[in-house]
C-alpha cells in the first residue's frame, strides 16, 4: 500500500507540473486545471489509506474528523467560489491562498505540539531531539511563513473587499515591524532550544500580528504584488511542511509554486516599475513627494454622453482603456455592445490593457473575455502605445493611475517611472469616472485637466448605456 | 523517507521547474496562472490530513481539524475559481475562430 501511495503522490506532482505548464498558454489552459484537479483528487484519496492515518488508536475518530473538515471547508469554498463575481476574483484568490498558508502553519503547530508533549513527558530532552534538527528548523520556518501569509492574505482580502480602508495602524510602522520581526526570530530560536508551550503560543501569535502589520500599510495599487508574493510564500511553506512530513507531493508542488510565484511577483512588480522590497517597506505615496505633486493646475471639463457618443461614432479609431472602475460597475458587457455598434459604423475599435490594470495582471482580460470581446481586439501596452497619436478618441473607463502622464514627466510623483498608456497623445480623451476624486493610489491625474480631455461623470454601466443610445440614434 | 541531500535535490529541481513554467507566459494569463498555482499548493490538504491523523490530544485534534478545514478551502476554492476564469477563455477562443472563418 505504501508503494501505491508514493506512486500516486508522484503522479499527482507530475500532473500539477504538466497542468501548470498547460495553463501558461490560452489554448491548453483549461485542460491544465483539469489535469491538476485530477492530481489533487488522486493524492487526497490515497492519503486516507496512509499508515499515519490508519495505523493508530484514534484512527476512527480522526478519519471522521477529516471527512467533516473537508466537507465544511470544501463546501464553503465551493459555494463562495461559484458565487463570487468575476470582479471580486482577486480578493477570493487572496482568501483561498491565506487558507493554504494557515493550513501549512497548523501542520507545523501539530508537529511542534507533539514534540512539546514528548519533551514534557520526559521521553525527549528537546523539540529537535524528538523531530530531528532539520525537521524542526523547517517546521518553524514553514510556520513563520505560513502564518504571515495567512494573516497577511486575510488583510489583503479585507482591503480589496472594501472592509478595511486604513493604510495606517501605528506611527513608525516600519520600525515596529522590524523590531517585531527580530523578536519573532528570537522566539523561534527559543522554541527550538527550550520547547516550552507558552513560547510556541507566543511565537504563533506574534507571527499572526506581523502578517497583519506588514500588509496594512501596503497601498491599493501594490495589492496584486502582495497577493502574488503571499501565494509564493504559501507554496514555500507547503514545501517546508512537506519535508517535515516526508511527503514528496507537498515538497514538489509547494516548491514549484514557491519559485513560479516568486518569478510571477517579480514580473508584476517590474510591470509597475517597483521592486518587491519597495512595495513592502515603503508605504505607497505617503512620503513628502505625494504632497508636493498633489497640486494639479486646471479644471476638469465635463461632456454629456450624447456629445461623447457622436464624437466616437464619427471617429476613425477608438481605443478603450478599461480599469478597475469598469469592473466595479460591471460595464464590460455594455462596453462590448458599444464596441459592436461602433464597428458597424466603420470605426476601428481597440482595447488597450495596462499590465496592472484592475487589481491583478490579466484582470481586465478576464472581464473582457467574459463579455465576449475577441482576443485580436485586445492589445498590450507595448503594442499599442505608438498607436495613440493616430487615435481620434481614447475612452478611459474606470482607469486612472495607468493613464497618468505624471508617471512619465513628473519626477516628484509617487508614480514616477511606472510605464503608462499614452492616452494623452490621442486627439481626444473621454474619461468615464464616478466622481472627481483621485485613483486608488490617491495621486492626482493631470490627464483629467488636459485640454483634449473631457470628463463623463457617472456610473460606468449607466454611462455606457447612454453612449449606446447616443450612437444608436445617429 | 526523504532525507538530507535527496531533499535538497528535490527542492532545487522543483524550484527550477517552477521558474521554467512561468518564464514564457503572456500577461493575460497571469491572473489565471496565479490562481492555478494557488490551487496547486492546496496539496497542503494531504499534509493536513496526516497532521489530523497523527493527532493524539484534543488540542492537537482541534488544530489538525482547522488545518484540514483551511486546506480543503484552499484546494476546492482554488480549483473552482481557476476553472471559472479559464472557462471564459474557451468561449473567447470560439468567437475568435468564427471571426477568422468569415
Amino acid at each position: 500500500m505504501e508503494l501505491i501511495i508514493q506512486i500516486s503522490y508522484l503522479l499527482a506532482a507530475v500532473l500539477f507540473i504538466l497542468g501548470l505548464k498547460q495553463m501558461s498558454s490560452p489554448v491548453t489552459a483549461r485542460r491544465g486545471i483539469h489535469w491538476a484537479g485530477a492530481g489533487m483528487v488522486v493524492a487526497t484519496l490515497v492519503t486516507f489509506a496512509a499508515e499515519e492515518i490508519t495505523g493508530n488508536e484514534q484512527a476512527a475518530t480522526n478519519v471522521m474528523l477529516i471527512i467533516i473538515a473537508i466537507g465544511l471547508g470544501g463546501g464553503y469554498a465551493w459555494y463562495t467560489g461559484k458565487r463570487v463575481a468575476m470582479t471580486d476574483m482577486p480578493q477570493m484568490i487572496a482568501m483561498y491562498n491565506g487558507m493554504g498558508g494557515g493550513a501549512a502553519a497548523a501542520i507545523a503547530a501539530v508537529e511542534l505540539l507533539k514534540a512539546q508533549a514528548a519533551v514534557q513527558a520526559g521521553s525527549h530532552s528537546s523539540i529537535p531531539d524528538y523531530l530531528g534538527a532539520d525537521v524542526t528548523v523547517l517546521a518553524i520556518l514553514g510556520a513563520i511563513i505560513g502564518t504571515i501569509a495567512f494573516s497577511g492574505s486575510i488583510i489583503a482580502w479585507a482591503k480589496l473587499d472594501g472592509r478595511l480602508n486604513t493604510s495606517k495602524l501605528l506611527p513608525q510602522q516600519q520600525l515596529i515591524n522590524l523590531i517585531l520581526a527580530v523578536v519573532l526570530v528570537v522566539l523561534a530560536v527559543n522554541v527550538y532550544l527550550s520547547g516550552s508551550l507558552n513560547l510556541i503560543i507566543a511565537f504563533f501569535a506574534l507571527a499572526l500580528v506581523l502578517g497583519v502589520f506588514i500588509t496594512v500599510p501596503v497601498g491599493g495599487a501594490d495589492m496584486p504584488v502582495i497577493i502574488s508574493l503571499f501565494n509564493a510564500l504559501t507554496g514555500l511553506a507547503v514545501g517546508f511542511e512537506g519535508y517535515v512530513l516526508g511527503n514528496a507531493a507537498m515538497i514538489i508542488a509547494g516548491t514549484v509554486v514557491g519559485s513560479a510565484g516568486t518569478l510571477l511577483t517579480h514580473l508584476m512588480a517590474k510591470a509597475m516599475n517597483r521592486s518587491v522590497a519597495n512595495v513592502f517597506f515603503s508605504g505607497f505615496g505617503t512620503g513628502p513627494a505625494a504632497a508636493a505633486s498633489a497640486d494639479v493646475d486646471g479644471t476638469q471639463k465635463e461632456v454629456q454622453a450624447q456629445d461623447a457618443g457622436i464624437m466616437m461614432a464619427y471617429a476613425t479609431q477608438v481605443i478603450v482603456i478599461p480599469g478597475y472602475g469598469m469592473a466595479v460597475a460591471q460595464a464590460q458587457h455594455k462596453i462590448w455592445e458599444l464596441t459592436q455598434l461602433l464597428t458597424e459604423k466603420g470605426v476601428k475599435v481597440k482595447f488597450a490593457i495596462h499590465p496592472v490594470a484592475g487589481r491583478m495582471p490579466g484582470h481586465m482580460n478576464v472581464l473582457l473575455a467574459e463579455a465576449g470581446v475577441p482576443y485580436d481586439m485586445i492589445y498590450d501596452m507595448e503594442d499599442i502605445n505608438a498607436d495613440f497619436p493616430n487615435t481620434t478618441v481614447t475612452l478611459v473607463i474606470g482607469a486612472n493611475d495607468v493613464v497618468n502622464p505624471a508617471a512619465k514627466k513628473d519626477p516628484s510623483s509617487p508614480l514616477y517611472g511606472m510605464p503608462t498608456l499614452n492616452a494623452e497623445a490621442s486627439q481626444n480623451v473621454i474619461v468615464i469616472k464616478r466622481g472627481r476624486g483621485t485613483g486608488f493610489s490617491g495621486v492626482e491625474n493631470p490627464l483629467f485637466v488636459a485640454d483634449n480631455t473631457r470628463m463623463l461623470f457617472g456610473d460606468g454601466q449607466k454611462v455606457a448605456n447612454e453612449l449606446i443610445q447616443a450612437v444608436k440614434e445617429l | 523517507m526523504i532525507e538530507g541531500l535527496a531533499a535538497v535535490y528535490i527542492f532545487l529541481l522543483a524550484g527550477f521547474t517552477g521558474f521554467e513554467i512561468i518564464s514564457r507566459v503572456p500577461v493575460i494569463l497571469h491572473t489565471p496562472l496565479m490562481s492555478g498555482s494557488n490551487f496547486v499548493h492546496g496539496i497542503v490538504l494531504v499534509g493536513a490530513m496526516i497532521a489530523l491523523g497523527i493527532a493524539e490530544t484534543t488540542s492537537q485534534q482541534v488544530i489538525g481539524f482547522i488545518a484540514v478545514l483551511l486546506a480543503a478551502g484552499n484546494a476546492v476554492g482554488g480549483y473552482v475559481v481557476t476553472e471559472r476564469m479559464l472557462e471564459m477563455f474557451k468561449t473567447t477562443g470560439k468567437t475568435d475562430n468564427k471571426g477568422a472563418h468569415k
